[in-house]
């Protein structure tokens, strides 16, 4: 999408929420933390698409990452009894996840898809098999307000009265951003992504510098995956992402793979499914929730039908690097 | 566009390198499903036994419950039939460079499509019953294009909108069960039953459902490798751009590989509630599509490998349930058994144990991303 009609809609969607917040101030704030928790794992899954594609592998299997995180990460937290093990446990899980798809992408060359898929359908089924009930957990993450800054109409309750992995997920992009676009490991992770064989003739160790992209992005998805069960439901089910892995890659393209444009397209996708959520909840649209249920899948679509051609990927992603 | 890999479609399980031929490379490429399937069973068995069961007698409780009675091959033949049919929408769409991980979504819209012709007509069975089937398979078939279209003119990833698709599909099926097409006075959101003229017959112990599938992919075998329009499918598949120097609409090709593949998924569906649950309730076959994945890469996206890959992903689905009654292990252990065969066979690991082979040429099925 270009910067012209992204600035128009961000601005109308301003707009909108001050009209919002003057007519029904209650709601507003509700529709808006709703829409925050909604995008955070979808901003911190978006950003490990965005790490792995810039490095020039395609990283279809974060569904799977985040749903082994999120199992690893409740169970953790239930049997230790403690919510910081259980999330370093989840971000580990989601490492060990990173890593297989950097043995099967970069080490082996597999066709990426499929060695993503791989993840996925490992996941589920692994999942399925180790769930078990009974288990709960010693309580969710806290809600951290931040004094001041919280007391601004409007933004303060919304922004800065959030749990720890939604300031985490801001945060992160924010960072990620600087990273990849400021620094030296930036430079040289997108080079590995544009046009491997010049990375590699000025010196820069292109399968190994994707392995570890691929594998640390891991860590980002299991971050999210512990998000899901240790403060956004505090449980597990199967099947829990419930294919927020993908929407997060639409996000990713929807964002032009830069970490705020998909941390701002992650917010926008909250946005619409807190409104819809919220108008249904109030009757004032009959629609079935099945409908409801379906938005953000269909929103996915429609955005990846409309962005598409006007923005690129990264040149060299999808394909394995064959020295010359 | 890309740049083309004439190796594209061998999905990572290359054949043996002629010129390095050591003792197993004479042996032909089943040897690698067989051997990825015997790991998997062995590591399902480690997982079994950590569980405190035998593995053998868990194994045997599977197999001899599926295959040992007229009733369990009955039902064997039933599982496996929509697999046939899912592993074939997979294998078709993989043939034409698509990766189409929708064929859950496409069975379920064919599974609805088809309770829907069954139930809304009173006519000869010797009209109704291919009615249904085709307007099931219709169904998918336009399920699919929905991502076919998207594909060859947006360039849309076809790998996240089938995802987004099946996802749809899901609350849309779960809608029409529920409002529309549901059965009057009745608690359940499910169809009204299908009509007599609408039911499959049964040739024996051998439901016609199961026949047609196995003659579906007699068929494709035939069609992939002898016709003008397979010839399509494949050269689209293996390098677009001499396609289209050859003057095949790859366009037009993508958008007709992923309706077929899309039908046959919906004709899956559509047997299943014609031959087998004889109405539409949302809550049955889960999964259906992932285990079309695994059988088409089992199968090496060979249609005709397609029948013994999907029987034996029907077998063992058919057995898990007996399986938890007799010994108390969770049914999902035919799901890790089955993503640990896809990874063997998929990833390069058994075929380097095999052949040892240092530069095993890998490939891309999907050719372009995003834009």
């Amino acid at each position: 999408m270009s910067a012209r009609w992204a600035y128009i809609l961000g601005g109308v969607i301003v707009a909108g929420i001050v009209v919002a917040f003057f007519m029904d101030e209650i709601r507003t704030v509700s529709v808006l933390s709703f829409s925050l928790r909604y995008a955070v794992p979808l901003i911190l899954a978006a950003m490990v698409g965005i790490i792995c594609e810039r490095s020039g592998v395609i990283n279809i299997g974060i569904e799977g990452q985040m749903l082994m995180s999120a199992f690893a990460g409740f169970f953790g937290a239930a049997i230790t009894g403690n919510l910081i093990l259980g999330t370093l446990i989840g971000i580990g899980t989601g490492m060990i996840m990173g890593g297989f798809l950097a043995v099967g992408a970069v080490t082996w060359k597999m066709d990426q898809i499929i060695a993503g898929t791989i993840i996925n359908i490992l996941a589920t089924g692994l999942t399925s098999f180790l769930y078990a009930q009974g288990y709960v957990l010693p309580g969710v993450t806290p809600t951290v307000r931040i004094p001041l800054l919280a007391d601004i109409p409007l933004v303060g309750p919304v922004l800065f009265n959030n749990g720890l992995f939604t300031y985490a997920a801001i945060i992160i992009s924010i960072v990620l951003w600087g990273l990849l676009f400021r620094t030296i490991w930036g430079l040289r992770t997108r080079s590995v992504g544009e046009k491997p064989s010049a990375a590699d003739t000025s010196g820069i160790g292109v399968q190994r510098l994707r392995f570890v992209n691929v594998t640390f992005a891991g860590g980002l998805a299991g971050l999210a995956g512990a998000y899901l069960a240790l403060e956004a439901a505090g449980t597990f089910e199967r099947g829990f992402t419930a294919g927020r892995g993908f929407t997060a890659l639409a996000i990713m393209i929807f964002g032009a793979w830069n970490p705020l444009g998909a941390m701002f397209a992650a917010i926008f996708f909250g946005l619409t499914q807190g409104v819809a959520s919220q108008l249904q909840a109030d009757e004032v649209l009959a629609i079935p929730p099945q409908f409801v249920n379906m938005l953000p899948y269909v929103l996915t679509i429609v955005l990846l039908a409309a962005v598409s051609g006007r923005i690129s990927p990264p040149a060299a992603v999808g394909k394995p690097y064959e020295k010359d | 566009m890309t740049t083309t890999d004439p190796a594209r479609t061998d999905l990572g399980f290359t054949d043996p390198d002629p010129r390095r031929s050591g003792p197993l490379d004479r042996i032909p490429g089943i040897l690698l499903p067989i051997v990825s399937v015997l790991l998997a069973f062995a590591i399902g068995g480690i997982l079994i036994w950590l569980q405190g069961v035998n593995p053998f007698y868990a194994y045997w409780v599977l197999f001899s419950n599926a295959l040992g009675s007229s009733e369990g091959l009955i039902r064997v033949m039933e599982k496996s039939t929509p697999l046939i049919l899912t592993g074939l929408a997979v294998t078709v769409g993989l043939r034409a460079g698509l990766f189409n991980i929708g064929a859950q979504g496409q069975l379920l819209v064919g599974a609805v499509g088809a309770a829907w012709a069954g139930y809304a007509f009173t006519v000869p069975a010797i009209i109704h019953l291919p009615v249904a089937i085709i307007f099931g398979m219709l169904c998918g078939a336009a399920w699919a294009s929905i991502a076919g279209v998207l594909r060859a003119y947006r360039s849309v990833s076809e790998v996240i909108t089938t995802i987004m698709l099946n996802s749809i599909a899901i609350a849309l099926v779960d809608y029409l069960a529920s409002r529309p097409l549901k059965e009057p006075d009745q608690p359940l959101s499910r169809t009204p039953a299908i009509a007599e003229s609408a039911a499959l017959p049964s040739f024996g112990i051998i439901p016609s459902g199961f026949v047609l599938a196995v003659i579906v992919a007699l068929f494709f075998g035939w069609f992939l490798v002898r016709t003008t329009s397979g010839f399509r499918f494949n050269t689209v598949g293996l390098n677009p751009n001499a396609a289209r120097y050859a003057g095949i609409s790859v366009k037009g090709t993508i958008v007709l590989a992923m309706a077929v593949s899309g039908a046959l998924a919906g004709m899956g569906g559509a047997i299943e509630t014609l031959g087998v649950t004889g109405r539409f309730e949302p809550a049955f076959n889960a999964g259906l599509g992932f285990d079309g994945i695994t059988i088409a890469l089992l199968a090496r996206a060979n249609p005709i490998a397609a029948i013994p890959a999907a029987l034996l992903v029907g077998t063992l689905r058919a057995g898990a349930a007996t399986l938890q009654f007799e010994t108390g292990i969770e049914p999902e252990v035919v799901d890790v058994i089955l993503a640990i065969t896809l990874l063997l066979v998929a990833a390069p690991i058994v075929a380097r144990l095999l052949f040892r082979r240092r530069a095993m040429k890998q490939t891309t099925v999907t050719s372009r991303w995003g834009s």
